[in-house]
């Protein structure tokens, strides 16, 4: 008997010990921007602060609080329109404005740049109607510039607040608002008095997912000259090789970030709470007739018009106009690159995820809920910081290596993980893992507990319950789990950028060198593969919510 | 557990099979240019010496790369755009001196380190852009920039660019700090724009209207006017003509490109040849036909299109004293807020 309590002891232990080692693989870049911040040789931090820094804060707030609003305006009103209006197409309208998801924020700003450009499509076509001669003969915005970034980023990012607003409206406020629509209120007051004030915890998870990938954004604020944190990160890092200076400007994001996800997780909760009653109801939507009805129609389909086809007609455009000089060799071998890194990152966050929700099943000690909740602040890293604290590490481990080798073997080795794509997928475990365990938990809470337990009763291991009968049940959430870590993997560009080896490009990549060349019709293919690939989850996402929510 | 341990042999066989793909007949090469241009050269290396070369690209960080991969650095040979990162991979001691008979019999040796650290490959003039309508002089000093005449009518690319903080350096060399600043601060009130886009979006800032005159290396121009793949890049170009600042007095700024050996090269003798091939006539004709720069070895002539830039008055300052003083610009950059 003693012998047995010793043994589960042990085994607890074991298994605490694995989550500690994920907690601390997903905590060694943070500690070590930390670090780099504190150990500077030269103090810079005086010439940081009276100069550059104080704009780069300006203008990252500047940005977060327009792509804030204008994707809170179009997030909203789309997903009220759609719950409580029946109007022509609104079943394809519904989850096209999903759609922009697929872009990613740096295509969308290369795309636009051509369209808004002054040689582009858009001012050419104005200065030939109007007989313009250059640019003193008229006013017509700068697309490079806070508010060019701020427009192209937020219709690609208004999806978040789509979804979670939508998913709110239609969960809780929809019998409220038949009830008040009896009491004899109008829709609009309706949706001021009530919808909107119950959808709030709903719709601030959407902007702060919103804000959180304004925060990662890089190439587009590079790309259009707006000088934010991300930017001033990579400037002192590369430009001015000042590491230690760059983490002091990490550490600001670092925390913004920080704060972020804490107002999120605390909203998460309290929606969890509500979200308990799950009866949904069928809903009488109001039926728009006539020139009205397509007038809604027509303002549904603006945002997936801006945020999805304009940006794609130009990537197609300079397909078919330049198919004879693609590269196909090359476009394999970049497409095979992305791949082989996706699919190998969305496999090992599937596995991480799975054996930290294995452990979390069996024992629920403080070291395992300590190390979940570490290996989940891997998002909160902008991929410029994380690549930052990746780099020192990596190569610290590879000296540690190659001197290990050296010695007992004998032999000299290359740099095993910074002279290989292992640096990228590190990144990528690193900043992903969240999403994967994420998902995979939201379906595992929603299984009964009393399935595992009558599992355990009739014999089974608590192995032999996980894979045989409960993995097997949330397959869809899985799925989605390595959908969404694949895609995101492929689109993710600084850390990959910044971290990877000899001849390695990936779709991102190639697209990034060939558009700050100023030449995007070279990476066209790969920019519109990424697009395409991107489309995959929306629709699977989309089937399960709509399954869910049994609209 | 199953798929835990499936996991850890993939990583294994990956970490395999990309340490397997490190061979002998090659060298490592970390490029800031471009690899479009440099992969031709690069190709007719390995033809004619059966050497494969593997190249990683980027526009910033290599230097500080190989400082943190310290002696196990894979690369062998680091190619740079100006001089800056030239004498940073020095002072950043990843490069070695080495001597060759080829390069000191091919380049002259102001264009080379005294102790053969690193070897310049080719000169870039930094001359100024002007509109061919709207800009009737032939002649202008960088000096002239910061003046009121040329108020809301310049462009630049960012301030914190190579090229430019080179520029800037050399005016603090020929004028010091103090004046210098002055300077800056002109030129940054007399901006049409804020700093952005690279030389190429500055000649389309003319053609648009937006300014008026601009700075730029020669060979974007030359590239601009023969470019056959995006002839809108033509147009560009033809509202916009060359003028070599400070032609009568001091001489136009000269920037180099170049190579360095890295100190740990694991195929050192590679490297060597490597930058023995890119200092041959093979290589500098290469240089001076399709990129329009100026080839270092004598007897290689330029391009029919960078003679019709006009006659080159080289600024003579010291390469070294350029790339000193580029921190204290850096500084300046900032403390003006040139970008902003």
């Amino acid at each position: 008997m003693k012998a047995l309590i010793k043994n589960v002891d042990i085994k607890e232990l074991l298994e605490s010990l694995g989550a500690l080692f994920i907690a601390a693989i997903i905590a060694i870049p943070i500690l070590t921007i930390f670090y780099m911040a504190l150990s500077s040789e030269k103090n810079i931090w005086p010439h940081l602060s009276s100069t550059v820094l104080p704009g780069y804060i300006i203008t990252t707030l500047i940005v977060l609080f327009g792509v804030g609003l204008i994707t809170l305006v179009i997030g909203i009103g789309l997903a009220w329109i759609v719950t409580v209006y029946n109007f022509p197409f609104r079943r394809i309208l519904e989850w096209l404005c999903l759609i922009p998801l697929a872009m990613p924020t740096y295509i969308i700003a290369y795309t636009y740049g051509e369209i808004f450009d002054y040689p582009g499509f858009l001012q050419s076509s104005l200065r030939f109607i109007f007989g313009w001669q250059s640019y003193k003969d008229y006013w017509f915005p700068d697309i490079y510039s806070n508010g060019g970034v701020i427009f192209v980023m937020s219709f690609v990012l208004y999806p978040y607040v789509y979804l979670t607003s939508r998913a709110a409206f239609l969960r809780q406020s929809i019998s409220l608002i038949e009830v008040s629509s009896t009491l004899g209120y109008s829709l609009t007051s309706s949706f001021f008095r009530i919808a909107l004030p119950m959808a709030r915890p709903a719709i601030i998870i959407g902007l702060i997912l919103v804000m959180m990938e304004s925060m990662n954004e890089f190439a587009a604020f590079e790309y259009y000259g707006v000088n934010t944190l991300s930017v001033g990160v990579y400037v002192t890092w590369l430009e001015k090789n000042n590491l230690s200076g760059a983490a002091q400007i990490a550490i600001f994001m670092l925390i913004f970030v920080f704060l972020l996800m804490i107002i999120e997780r605390k909203l998460r909760n309290k929606r969890s709470f509500v979200q308990k009653n799950n009866n949904t109801l069928a809903i009488n939507r109001v039926q728009l007739v006539g020139l009205r009805a397509y007038i809604i129609s027509m303002i549904c389909f603006l945002p997936i018009l801006i945020g999805f086809i304009f940006p794609s007609i130009v990537l197609l455009d300079f397909i078919i106009q330049r198919y004879y000089e693609i590269d196909i060799i090359k476009y394999l071998q970049l497409v095979l690159n992305s791949i082989y890194l996706s699919s190998f990152a969305a496999f090992l966050t599937l596995v991480i995820s799975i054996y930290l929700i294995n452990v979390s099943i069996s024992s629920n000690n403080f070291i395992i809920k300590l190390s979940i909740g570490v290996s989940r602040l891997g998002y909160a890293l902008p991929g410029v910081v994380l690549a930052l604290g990746i780099i020192i590490p990596v190569i610290t481990v590879d000296n540690f290596l190659k001197g290990l080798i050296g010695d007992v073997f004998g032999i000299s080795m290359g740099l095993i993980i910074s002279g290989t794509a292992i640096g990228v997928l590190y990144a990528y475990i690193v900043r992903f893992l969240t999403i994967a365990y994420g998902t995979i938990e939201s379906g595992f809470s929603a299984l009964n507990p009393d399935l595992g337990a009558a599992s355990r009763v009739l014999g089974r291991s608590r192995i032999q319950t996980l894979l045989g009968i409960q993995l097997p049940i949330i397959k869809p959430a899985l799925i989605a789990a390595v959908l969404l870590v694949f895609v995101d993997s492929m689109k993710e560009l600084p850390a990959t950028l910044l971290l990877r080896p000899f001849n390695f490009d990936t779709l991102a990549t190639h697209v990034y060198t060939y558009a700050s060349l100023s030449s995007l019709e070279d990476a066209a293919l790969p920019a519109m593969t990424i697009v395409a690939v991107g489309i995959i989850p929306i629709i699977f996402i989309n089937r399960v919510l709509m399954r869910s929510i049994g609209s | 557990m199953f798929r835990f341990v499936t996991g850890c042999f993939m990583v294994a066989t990956f970490c395999a099979l990309s340490i397997a793909t490190v061979r002998a007949s090659e060298v490592n090469v970390y490029s800031y240019r471009q690899p479009y241009l440099i992969e031709p050269m690069l190709e007719k290396f390995t033809d004619e010496t059966g050497i494969k070369v593997n190249v990683l690209f980027a526009g910033k960080g290599l230097v500080d790369k190989m400082v943190q991969e310290g002696d196990s650095s894979p690369v062998d040979v680091l190619l740079t755009v100006d001089i800056g990162r030239l004498s940073d991979a020095v002072n950043q001691e990843v490069s070695q001196s080495f001597s060759s008979s080829v390069v000191n019999a091919n380049i002259p040796s102001q264009y080379r380190d005294p102790d053969g650290h690193w070897v310049g490959l080719t000169a870039r003039a930094r001359v100024v852009y002007a509109s061919i309508d709207r800009v009737a002089q032939d002649e202008i000093t960088y000096e002239e920039l910061a003046g009121p005449k040329w108020a809301g009518r310049l462009c630049t690319r960012s301030g914190q660019n190579a090229y430019n903080l080179a520029l800037f350096a050399s005016l603090i060399a020929h004028h010091g700090e103090a004046e210098t600043i002055e300077w800056l601060k002109g030129v940054k009130a007399n901006m049409a724009r804020t700093p952005q886009g690279n030389d190429r979006g500055q000649v389309k800032g003319i053609f648009s209207g937006e300014c008026d005159i601009s700075i730029g290396n020669t060979y974007y121009m030359a590239k601009m006017r023969t470019n056959d793949k995006e002839p809108e890049q033509k147009d560009w170009a033809a509202s916009a003509k060359i003028i070599m600042p400070n032609a009568d007095g001091r001489g136009t700024h000269m920037n180099l490109s170049g190579a360095v050996l890295a100190k740990h090269a694991p195929n050192q003798d590679n490297g060597i040849k490597l930058i023995e091939f890119l200092t041959e006539d093979i290589a500098q004709e290469m240089y001076a036909e399709t990129n329009h720069e100026y080839p270092l070895k004598e007897g290689v002539g330029i391009s029919d299109m960078v003679a019709s830039f006009g006659d080159l008055n080289a600024d003579t300052l010291d390469l070294i004293t350029i790339a000193n003083n580029r921190v204290v610009a850096s500084e300046m950059v900032d403390l003006v807020g040139y970008d902003e």
